[in-house]
């Protein structure tokens, strides 16, 4: 099989052997659970529950408010304790804490709603919306939002993101290797709500067992191809996944929508088949505990607001002192203030890292080596943006396209004299957006 | 256990590079060629490149001493710097005469304008051009690979028609530089090895390198009457596999961009067979090398590249 790519790129080590061959097992029942109203992007939801109240698993606790946003629900069956602001993986957000009964009884909205062939577009789109289900990659973006395209817009492809690009995460190797119909099923139900004819599921050719699961499971199905992709960061960029899979180019500031392409994560279109299948909606999801600050990584299936801590002491606990904890992986992950965090939807996994593996490097002066435009997937100049933006040359920077920055972080991670690269972009990003608000 | 915890924005994780890294790496490619300018030139060579060396790394330090910058010795950049200049100068030289370039290359080009990633010429290329101008007789005086130090001309300076009357050394001593000429620009084998080395470990891409002599074979071979041995001549001899890969691919006097590195690498291919062949000086490396330096700015202005998504 031709392996493809994109232009551009970095090869971090893997890092995966710890927890690659480890089966997905289901994380110890939490006592009390802490599920933020926000989790993502976008309007916060609005509390169904009040203290006291008691809850089933499954049931809709927090209605969302706008159009960008999706509802969230009861991870355990209890009582609510609280609803009170806290720290979250992302910030600070309004949390519903519920104290569980142990007896995970589910919700009576909890039923199978039938068969993908029975059920119309709109009726799974609906599904969908009304089950959370926001994208598993990392980023949470509400899914149904991706699937209303302007009336105008012809959709024509569906790409499942199965490239898990990120260094030490195993959480979507691990599905396709272990519920490899799910996903299929989950992509199905997607093709039918914008009704195309053509799917891929793009996967790096590091984990040639889950190619080889995949290309098992769609061998009777029209339609849907494997594309091994070559292992490079960020190959599950999503610009950079339609680029390997189609050859189309996403334009500048523009959605892969324009380009007749919706981008999804395997774990999404799990999510969706068992929303589908069962009724039940988005509460909980795997993620790879790992790195050198964790005794015995795993893979584990978490549920929404379980305390990142908690999760931590089930792997063994620390392995010497934590030098940072990240959710997420080493490229995009956010670090975290504390341990003492809910996992949301959006935790694909947690990273501790040792104190020595953390230490912010010393950045020296730019030697103008080329390295960071030479790799840069956008195809920018991260070199001069960040100098520009250092300088508070905001103008300067937009110039040289800070907008179109993925945000990989591939420059930074590149660089020799070890420069914060994506950092000063990022704050040159945030001031030129803030300077186009202000003159509208 | 709350204040303890790193908190910083995204990568986590950094490449094992580093300046230190990439400088021994230039200095490891250099190696081959330094020994064998040792082997053919004997104690002159080692005279000329210790001297060199040292005045360069002594620069360094006491320039950011004195400035009270922290002291970057250790990061190999001013070995390369003294090493690529003593290639550049023939082994007769006196040895004042490399200590002031190296100086000359330190403190003027690379440290008055920032330091490291500043330079907009490359610092060995814009002293020996110093050199040349003010001791044009001790830059110039070749000697034959040897002990006995017998006076000779560079292959170029024979096909070039400036040294009549002297026989053109075989096309084997040419590559493995048993001719006359500065310490470093003999043994085009050695340049080259050292050269691939250099895109094996990623310190650079073969894309100047290349180009450029390609361009100086294309040019030389339409110029110089449709002459493959000429063409050849061209190529091995004097500084183009030196200043090809090594002087012209110095990062901060050269273009950043893909496209920026092609223009500048055809310029400086133009630029040298023009000289060689039409100019009254057998070489033209070092010149088309500066005068593109200057033009980098230029060319990185109107070189931006496509963004990803971006129709132009
Ligand atoms: S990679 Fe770092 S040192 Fe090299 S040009 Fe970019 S910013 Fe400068
Ligand atoms: S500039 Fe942005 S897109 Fe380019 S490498 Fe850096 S983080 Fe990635």
């Amino acid at each position: 099989m031709k392996l493809l790519s994109f232009r551009g790129g970095v090869h971090p080590p893997h890092r995966k052997k710890a927890t690659e061959k480890l089966a997905v097992i289901k994380a110890n029942e939490p006592k009390v659970v802490y599920i933020p109203l926000q989790q993502h992007i976008g309007a916060p939801c609005e509390a169904l529950v009040k203290v006291g109240d008691e809850v089933k698993v499954g049931q809709k606790i927090g209605e969302a408010s706008a159009f960008v946003s999706a509802p969230i629900h009861s991870s355990v069956s209890g009582k609510v304790k609280k609803i009170a602001k806290m720290k979250t993986p992302t910030g600070e957000a309004t949390c519903i804490v519920i104290e569980s009964d142990g007896l995970n009884t589910v919700h009576e909205s909890v039923l199978p709603k039938g068969d993908i062939s029975e059920l119309s577009g709109k009726e799974i789109l609906e599904i969908v919306k009304e089950a959370g289900i926001v994208g598993l990659g990392g980023a949470a973006f509400p899914t149904h939002v991706k699937f209303s395209p302007p009336p105008d817009t012809n959709i024509d492809t569906i790409i499942l993101n199965g490239a898990e690009c990120e260094p030490y995460l195993t959480a979507d190797h691990r599905l396709m290797l272990e519920d490899p119909e799910s996903i299929v099923y989950g992509l199905k139900a997607m093709m039918k709500i914008v009704n195309v004819k053509k799917a891929y599921i793009g996967i790096e050719d590091n984990k040639k067992d889950a190619i080889e699961k995949m290309l098992e499971c769609v061998k009777n199905e029209e339609g849907i191809s494997i594309v091994a992709l070559k292992t490079k960061y960020p190959q599950g960029a999503e610009k950079q996944l339609i680029y390997a899979c189609t050859q189309r180019e996403v334009p500048s500031g523009g959605l892969p929508m324009a380009v007749g392409v919706i981008v999804n994560n395997v774990g999404t279109a799990a999510a969706i088949a068992t929303a589908i299948k069962t009724g039940m909606p988005l509460v909980e999801r795997i993620a790879t505990i790992t790195g050198s600050g964790i005794k015995e990584p795993k893979n584990l299936l978490i549920k929404v607001g379980t305390l990142f801590n908690e999760i931590i002491e089930q792997c063994g606990g620390y392995n010497g002192t934590p030098g940072k904890v990240i959710m997420g992986g080493p490229m995009m992950g956010l670090a975290q203030h504390t341990d003492d965090v809910p996992a949301i939807k959006g935790t694909s996994g947690i990273l501790v890292l040792s104190p020595e593996e953390a230490r912010l490097p010393e950045p020296e002066q730019c030697i103008k080596c080329g390295k960071c435009v030479e790799i840069c997937p956008a195809f920018l100049q991260p070199v001069y943006i960040s100098a520009y933006g250092l300088k508070d040359m905001y103008d300067k920077a937009e110039e040289y396209r800070a907008l179109d920055c993925i945000e990989c972080g591939s420059c930074s991670f590149i660089c020799p004299s070890k420069r914060p690269l994506l950092h000063s972009i990022r704050v040159a990003k945030r001031e030129i957006i803030a300077k186009k608000k202000k003159s509208k | 256990m709350e204040n303890k915890l790193i908190v910083s924005s995204s990568p986590h994780l950094r490449a094992n590079e580093s300046i230190s890294k990439i400088m021994r790496d230039v200095v490891i490619a250099l190696l081959p060629a330094t020994l064998a300018g040792v082997y053919y030139f004997r104690m002159g060579a080692v005279k000329v490149i210790l001297s060199a060396v040292i005045a360069a790394v002594l620069t360094e330090a006491a320039i950011q001493k004195i400035s009270k910058k922290r002291v970057t010795i250790n990061d190999w950049s001013a070995v390369v710097t003294g090493l690529l200049l003593a290639f550049n100068i023939p082994a007769s030289a006196p040895w004042w005469l490399p200590a002031i370039g190296s100086i000359f290359a330190i403190f003027i080009v690379k440290q008055v304008f920032g330091g490291i990633g500043h330079n907009f010429m490359n610092p060995a290329l814009a002293a020996r051009a110093m050199l040349l101008a003010s001791w044009p007789v001790q830059m110039t005086a070749w000697v034959k690979p040897g002990t006995d130090a017998v006076s000779t001309a560079t292959p170029l300076a024979i096909v070039g028609g400036e040294a009549s009357g002297q026989a053109l050394p075989s096309f084997m001593d040419l590559i493995v530089g048993n001719v006359g000429g500065c310490i470093g620009e003999t043994s085009a084998i050695l340049l080259i090895i050292g050269g691939i080395y250099l895109v094996y470990r990623g310190v650079i891409t073969p894309r100047i390198p290349v180009i450029y002599i390609a361009t100086v074979a294309v040019m030389s071979f339409l110029l110089g009457g449709f002459d493959i041995s000429y063409m050849v001549y061209q190529v091995f001899a004097g500084g183009l596999m030196l200043g090809a890969i090594y002087m012209a691919t110095d990062y901060a006097s050269s273009p950043v961009t893909e496209k920026g590195q092609i223009i500048f690498a055809v310029g400086c291919g133009f630029l040298t067979a023009i000289i060689r062949i039409y100019g009254g000086y057998p070489e033209g490396v070092s010149y088309s090398i500066l005068l593109m330096n200057v033009a980098t700015p230029l060319i990185e202005k109107y070189t931006r590249p496509r963004v990803f998504g971006e129709v132009k």
